[in-house]
């Protein structure tokens, strides 16, 4: 179990995401996650619980603009405001990246299950989590898109 | 080349049309799609609608993917049409479990238009 909090892992699930459904690579960008948070006023976060031998969620959030593009990129759709199918495609992104994620340490792959996305919109809202085991949160932009990826990890059987 | 009428059952729309363009790009241009957004809509498609081959998610509200799967086999709605599980669920044990209940195939997502082709043409041509 020694991998489950292996940094990479997040790094090499991002890159197979995106790069298999998006076509695009993706950079760590340490400056991405406050752009992601601060630079527009809306905001989309879509959350993947796991449970089972861990307990815990995979949270991705970006601003408007990233999320339309993401959705945009995988649909080859326009869009011009975050709709159902901008949301559909950001859930679906962080559900490829839970599962990805997961799928690196044998023993959550067989034993780890995830619940369906829940995608949240709005301004000025933050998710907090409370004393959580352990948590990674990476940074990531592509052309000029940036976004967060975060894993919390509540408990660990 | 015959015509495909294939359902897709996926609570996701965005992944249902993903899923339909890379068997567009596997060369199944006379393609008829049927879409289901759970295991329970896939159960009502197949009472009133042939179909030639099945993609299912698991991880799915209402009814997931493989009581999905247990039950088109029990109620013999498309007896010997192949069923592909795209999931991304991709431990061994949810292989295994795709497989009892009836899958010839298991799809792991992310994917690529080549994995899909890889893994559905097999099956169409055996038919």
């Amino acid at each position: 179990m020694h991998k489950v909090s292996d940094p990479e892992n997040l790094d090499a699930s991002v890159e197979e995401v995106f790069e298999l459904m998006l076509g695009v690579r993706c950079e760590r960008d340490p400056d991405a996650a406050a752009m992601a948070a601060s630079a527009e006023p809306e905001s989309v976060t879509a959350v993947v619980g796991f449970g089972g031998l861990l307990s815990g969620a995979c949270v991705f959030r970006c601003g408007a603009s990233a999320a339309m593009k993401v959705a945009a990129r995988m649909t080859g759709m326009e869009f011009n405001e975050i709709d159902g199918t901008v949301k559909d495609g950001i859930g679906e992104i962080c559900n490829m990246l839970a599962g990805a994620w997961k799928g690196k340490v044998p023993d959550l792959a067989a034993h780890c299950g995830l619940s369906v996305p829940a995608v949240i919109t709005g301004r000025d809202y933050n998710l907090h989590v409370q004393a959580p085991e352990f948590q990674l949160r990476h940074s990531y932009s592509f052309e000029d898109a940036h976004f967060a990826v975060t894993i919390v990890c509540d408990s660990l059987q | 080349m015959r015509e495909v009428r294939a359902l897709i059952v996926d609570d996701s729309s965005v992944m249902r049309k993903i899923v339909e363009r890379a068997l567009r790009q596997a060369g199944l241009d006379a393609l008829v799609v049927h879409e289901a957004g759970s295991g329970t809509e896939g159960l009502e498609v197949l009472k009133s609608t042939p179909v030639d081959l099945i993609l299912s998610d698991i991880n799915m509200p209402s009814m997931d993917g493989l009581e999905f799967l247990r039950q088109i086999r029990a109620q013999r709605l498309a007896p010997d049409v192949p069923v592909v599980m795209i999931t991304t669920e991709s431990s061994e044990e949810h292989v295994k479990q795709a497989i009892l209940a009836g899958a010839q195939g298991y799809i792991r997502k992310p994917f690529t238009p080549e994995q899909v082709k890889e893994r559905v043409l097999p099956l169409l041509n055996a038919m």
